[in-house]
């Protein structure tokens, strides 16, 4: 595990060498008068799974909707791959916390979505969306509808629709919120097996620090309202072991700890 | 939807004798034995009601029957109809292009929202008998009246239910659809009307019914044509089965054209319904 404190050096914000898939620079929010998120400087390593964390009402969602350009920020701006956002664009893809999924289309149709949107033709993105459905388990369930499956299963296309666009940066807004814990866990695991295959790079927002510790490469924590850079931690778990023995890990098991020891303060 | 294909139903009877398939078949078509048995109950009072009898001016169900497949028969609903459609389906054809299209609009733009709902939130208040008078004086006894008559009825709560389904759209949709880059054309086709389209229908059934008082309520107060003539002349040499039975056929008519647009929305807009 590795701590690196934001407020000791701005630099540490900004790692050196690395591949920056996402700049986040000097960005405020205001909601009328309530100061939602305050001069946020924030870099995002290509390639890997970054977590936002906080407290409720940190603003972590507000910074991610920034990020995808579905909300606009009061001032600073975003870079992703050194291009300023000025709304959603096609090197972007979200997940939704509430899915988001068309309940009168097929999973089929919506995975393919996005690309319908973008105007390909049927049989072409027909057949890219097979290979992600199939790619996050859910071959054999093409023709159901969202009301058909269980809320795993309707993150899993989500998730998949979201991957058929074959963007750089994916946006998760507590995709396992509305997800029941058992099959949460089996959704993290697999979900680290895509972030390993798919080489994107992953910004995820969280509530649960183990879900944190246990799938982030680089975790954010913002302090309560208005939001700012607390804490940048680095688990340093080795992923090569298998997910229960990562459970168990000690290194796992102290970051959990240090994390809640670090929130504690901001939970009434 | 009266014709529920099950496959995996019946899996848990245990297979054997012809009993246990003829209670299996009765059970698939169970909701439907339910509605006929409903219906028959209610010509059964009727008939009783009608024995008693409540009222000489009150037919029993088999006289009125038996009214129902003479006048079927020798052609007069089939002239009625003729006649009471025309009305009805310009009426309706009308109410429901401008009624979606205005609610849209509405649905999108507070500008058009501000301009056009106070109208329509009066118009549907109104009781619109009442105007049918009005009608008569400026456009006369003709079709054209008549016609108006149906819209007036079934343009406001049209209008009204496109505007409030396409208000609240779910918004989490439209956002996915503006993240995944649609612009809004596509926000509109693809996302806000299909999200829409069950309270459209429910605006589009209620419009219809209303377009049927429209017309009938026309037939009654302008000019006696039609449905509303057989009514009103059965009525006046006391052919009371007949004149139930004119009743009856236009409740009939309203049923199920009522069902044939439910079976319609369920096909063509929201094919997941059909499943569950």
């Amino acid at each position: 595990m590795r701590n690196i404190t934001a407020h000791a050096a701005s630099a540490a914000a900004h790692p050196a060498g690395a591949d920056v898939a996402v700049e986040v620079r000097g960005v405020c929010k205001m909601y009328s008068e309530v100061e939602a998120l305050r001069s946020i400087d924030l870099d995002f390593p290509a390639g890997k799974l970054t977590t936002l964390l906080g407290p409720s009402g940190c603003g972590k969602t507000t910074l991610l909707k920034i990020i995808a350009g579905l909300i606009p920020a009061t001032s600073g701006e975003i870079r992703v791959n050194g291009k300023t956002v000025t709304g959603p664009g096609p090197e972007r893809a979200f997940v939704f916390q509430d899915f988001a999924l068309m309940p009168w289309a097929t999973v089929m149709r919506n995975v393919a979505f996005g690309l319908e949107l973008k105007g390909m033709g049927k049989d072409e993105r027909q057949s890219i969306a097979a290979r992600y459905i199939n790619e996050v388990g859910l071959a054999g369930f093409e023709n159901k509808y969202p009301h058909e499956l269980s809320g795993g299963m309707r993150q899993r296309v989500g998730l998949a629709r979201a991957f058929a666009v074959n963007a750089d940066v994916l946006l998760l807004d507590e995709p396992f919120s509305a997800v029941d814990e058992q099959n949460r866990r089996k959704f993290q695991e697999d979900l680290l097996r895509l972030v390993a295959l798919e080489k994107k790079t992953f910004i995820f927002v969280t509530h649960s620090i183990e879900e944190a510790v246990y799938c982030s490469d680089r975790i954010v924590i913002l302090s309560r309202r208005p939001g700012r850079i607390a804490q940048i931690i680095e688990p340093e778990i080795d992923r090569s072991a298998s997910p229960d023995a990562i459970r168990r890990d000690q290194g796992y098991l102290d970051t959990v700890e240090e994390i809640w020891q670090g929130l504690k303060r901001y939970v009434d | 939807m009266a014709v529920p294909a099950h496959v995996n139903g019946p899996s848990r009877t245990v297979p054997g004798t012809e009993a246990s398939s003829f209670w299996r078949k009765l059970s698939e078509h169970r909701s439907a034995l339910w509605r006929i048995a409903s219906i028959g109950l209610f010509f059964l009072i009727w008939e009783i009601a009608g024995r008693i009898p409540i009222s000489f001016a009150f037919p029993t169900f088999l006289e009125t029957l038996r009214a129902f497949v003479t006048m079927t028969l020798d052609g007069s609903f089939v002239a009625a109809y003729a006649e009471t459609l025309q009305p009805l389906v310009i009426g309706i054809a009308i109410s429901t292009v401008i009624g979606i299209a205005l609610g849209i609009v509405m649905g999108l733009s507070r500008f058009a929202e501000w301009l056009a709902a106070p109208v329509f939130i009066v118009l549907q208040a109104a009781p619109m008998a009442a105007l049918i008078p009005l009608i008569t004086f400026v456009y006369g006894i003709g079709l054209l009246a008549k016609t108006l008559a149906v819209i007036m009825l079934a343009l406001p709560v049209i209008v009204l239910n496109g505007y409030k389904a396409v208000r609240n759209a779910n918004p989490s949709l439209v956002a996915m659809c503006y993240s995944f880059q649609g612009n809004l054309w596509q926000r509109i086709t693809k996302i806000i009307i299909p999200d829409a389209s069950p309270v459209i229908f429910a605006g589009l059934r209620l419009g219809l019914a209303a377009g049927f008082i429209g017309v009938i309520l026309a037939e009654l107060l302008i000019t006696p044509t039609g449905i509303g003539d057989l009514i009103t002349y059965h009525r006046s040499v006391a052919n009371y089965a007949e004149m139930y039975a004119a009743v009856v056929s236009i409740i009939l008519v309203s049923t199920l054209t009522l069902a044939a647009l439910e079976a319609f929305e369920l096909r063509v807009l929201r094919p997941e319904k059909r499943r569950s």
